[in-house]
């Protein structure tokens, strides 16, 4: 793949991580709870504004059809059956597709007067108020539409219906139920938009947090998280953690203080005893017992500088201050220079120290620590393995990862010893035959760790295969 | 060789400047930074050995006064940080090596000589010669006694660095820097090797040998 469709396949992996990073977080279930608790309330509002307008309607029809009755009860009073069937005859005739509904049926059901063609089939209710379904009766209608009246018994048996066309209400009706919808779906928007927003703001808060306190952990004990200046619960916590970090620094800056002060104060007059032996060394005569007793007492004073140089080197890497000095980095060349630094050294024990490599393989590291660490692994290579083995230092980058592996055919270490050997001083020779201060690989760990990397220690079937692993470096044109 | 040793550490400073004078050096001494530009400023010193913590004005401010008023005096830097950032930072102010403390007597000796010697060449040399081993720099070309030797790159650039510091000790840490540009530490001599390597080349077969070991402090070409 070419880097900017890696770059781009990158960008897509880091934006689905943070989908799932985001949809995982509880900010965003609660924003979700926010956003369903929102719509079941307004759901409710708007339910009980449907049923007060529409009810109102409802009543208003309700209202309009007992006018009328009345107006009919008087004639049916005033001129018996005669002046109500004139009366509705007359109504009907004035308006023969109009909004009500007259039906006058003798007991037979048979129809007298009125502008249906038959009685409904649907019983009233306890107040004679019946619901029932119109159909066909103007030329352009065809469709059933709903209509409500009210059915009474006459004293000579005669039954009456009395009611009005409701589609006008129930269209007005429609509408208003649009209308709500609509409404209900636009606040489900507006909280999910708002629900989001906070949540969002919340994750990003919560992020700088993460942030943070992952940089303390990789060793960076000066930071701080960032304080919105809203003094809210966040800001609080923030507060409270900042609170709690100064306090850890200090302590820990008193700690390395002891220890420098002790590195200080053994460092320096263990420098002078050794210095003050080479003067002796050169007062001696050239040969004879006398130099080369300064001369191993010269060298066993060396041996204890090396060992609390590495000491203190491996504390000051694992303090993490070192990556200032980080930078690009092509393992490539450097891989080759501690093959030819150390090829020579194999072959005086007549072992083969192979390099394989493929392209550029960029990582983001310390020239000198790289080098140091590989340096290590080879030299413990070359140590640990039987005159005439094999050796190899493999680099490949794949997947946006670059492994570096060295291989050997030695006696390996078992794997319960696989963890053991970063402490430091552990060796797995008890015998300690070989040289070495046992530090070598607890400082290889600290570089590694250093780089953000892996190191993983397996089996070479014979042998030890250690694989350390980077992030690659993307190195930007300009 | 007048040397001006600028350093707070008293006890240091004695046992550094008795060595230097038996070593054959005059040397002054400044206990602070202040005092210590002054006397650099004023005096006309060969080499100046600077403590990079120094109370009143650190190592890296007498350098870049020095510097800017057109003072070229070579200055090797002492320091207890060794860092490399610290190291970058001392030599882009313009020092010209750095030892980081403790470090053994003979490591200073070997780098103030290097320095006095690069303070006296003007011109980059274009042709080595110790006793009749011979190397050409332009050809990259290395002969003994008018017979021609075949050597590695690596090879190439350790004879070069030992040639140019003929009859003068060069210590392996030295080598390391200047042969192989790393500042690391080798658990193993691997520079023992090399050098054997180097010797089959040029003294095997030839009489008398040049490339000499100097126990406790490094390795030497000289004629005798």
């Amino acid at each position: 793949m070419t880097p900017p469709a890696l770059a781009l396949v990158g960008a897509w992996t880091e934006l689905r991580e943070r989908a799932v990073r985001i949809l995982r977080s509880s900010t965003f279930r609660l924003a979700l709870l926010y956003v369903l608790l929102l719509g079941v309330s307004v759901a409710i509002l708007l339910e009980f504004i449907y049923w007060s307008t529409a009810g109102y309607m409802d009543r208003q029809i309700e209202a309009t059809i007992q006018a009328e009755i009345r107006g009919l009860a008087e004639q049916y009073r005033q001129r018996g059956l005669t002046g109500l069937t004139a009366v509705i005859s007359e109504r009907v005739a004035r308006d023969p597709v109009g909004s009500s509904v007259y039906l006058l049926v003798d007991g037979e059901l048979h129809l007298i007067v009125g502008n249906l063609d038959r009685w409904p089939v649907e019983l009233p209710d306890a107040d004679g108020w019946i619901s029932f379904h119109l159909r066909e009766r103007g030329p352009d209608r065809s469709e059933e539409h709903e209509a409500r009246a009210q059915v009474f018994r006459l004293r000579s048996g005669l039954r009456l219906l009395v009611g009005r066309d409701v589609r006008d209400l129930e269209a007005i009706r429609a509408v208003i139920l649009e209308a709500l919808g609509w409404g209900l779906a636009i606040t489900a928007g507006l909280a999910l938009v708002g629900g989001w927003l906070m949540s969002a703001s919340l994750v990003r808060r919560l992020e700088s947090i993460n942030q943070t306190s992952r940089e303390i952990m990789e060793g960076d004990l000066s930071r701080r998280i960032p304080l919105s200046g809203s003094g809210d619960d966040f800001d609080q916590l923030a507060a409270s953690l900042n609170r709690m970090l100064e306090r850890i620094e200090a302590l820990m800056a008193g700690v390395r203080q002891v220890s420098d002060n002790i590195a200080h104060d053994l460092r320096t007059p263990l420098t002078r005893l050794r210095n003050k032996l080479e003067l002796l060394r050169a007062e001696l005569p050239d040969s004879g017992s006398a130099r080369s007793l300064a001369e191993e007492t010269i060298s066993d004073a060396e041996e204890m500088l090396a060992t609390f140089n590495a000491l203190l080197r491996i504390a000051r890497i694992e303090s993490g201050s070192r990556r200032s000095a980080f930078g690009a980095l092509d393992l490539v060349p450097l891989a080759e220079d501690v093959v030819e630094l150390y090829e020579p050294v194999a072959a005086e024990r007549d072992q083969r120290l192979t390099l394989e490599r493929g392209g550029p393989a960029w990582i983001l590291g310390d020239r000198d620590l790289m080098f140091q660490a590989l340096a290590n692994l080879v030299d413990n290579a070359i140590k640990y393995t039987p005159v005439g083995g094999r050796l190899g230092v493999q680099l490949n980058v794949a997947d946006d990862r670059v492994r570096l592996v060295v291989t050997d055919d030695g006696p390996g270490i078992p794997s319960e010893l696989r963890e053991r050997v970063f402490r430091r001083f552990f060796r797995v020779d008890d015998s300690r035959s070989t040289p070495g201060s046992g530090l070598g690989l607890s400082l290889v760990l600290a570089i590694v760790q250093l780089h953000r990397a892996t190191i993983e220690l397996g089996d070479n079937g014979p042998g030890l295969r250690v694989v350390l692993g980077f992030e690659s470096w993307m190195v930007r044109d300009t | 060789m007048r040397i001006l040793l600028v350093e707070d550490d008293r006890q240091m400073a004695d046992y550094l400047r008795k060595a230097l004078v038996e070593s054959g050096a005059t040397v002054d001494q400044a206990g602070d930074g202040r005092e210590g530009l002054l006397m650099a400023a004023s005096g006309d010193y060969d080499v100046l050995i600077l403590d990079r913590m120094l109370p009143g004005l650190d190592g890296l401010g007498i350098v870049r006064t020095l510097r800017a008023s057109g003072n070229r005096t070579p200055v090797l830097f002492l320091s207890a940080l060794g860092e490399v950032d610290d190291r970058v930072e001392g030599l882009r102010a313009g020092g010209d090596d750095y030892l980081t403390k403790p470090f053994a007597f003979s490591e200073l000796q070997a780098r103030v000589e290097a320095l006095l010697r690069r303070g006296v060449s003007e011109a980059p040399e274009t042709r080595l010669c110790v006793a009749d081993l011979e190397m050409d720099l332009l050809k990259r070309e290395v002969q003994r006694a008018g017979r021609p030797i075949q050597l590695q790159p690596r090879e190439f650039r350790l004879l070069e660095c030992l040639m140019q510091q003929a009859g003068r000790v060069v210590t392996r840490t030295m080598l390391l820097e200047q042969v192989w540009d790393y500042h690391f530490d080798p658990q193993t001599n691997v520079i023992d090797v090399h050098i054997s390597r180097l010797r089959g080349k040029i003294d095997k077969g030839f009489e008398p040998p040049l490339l000499h070991t100097v126990r406790g402090a490094g390795y030497m070409i000289r004629a005798e």
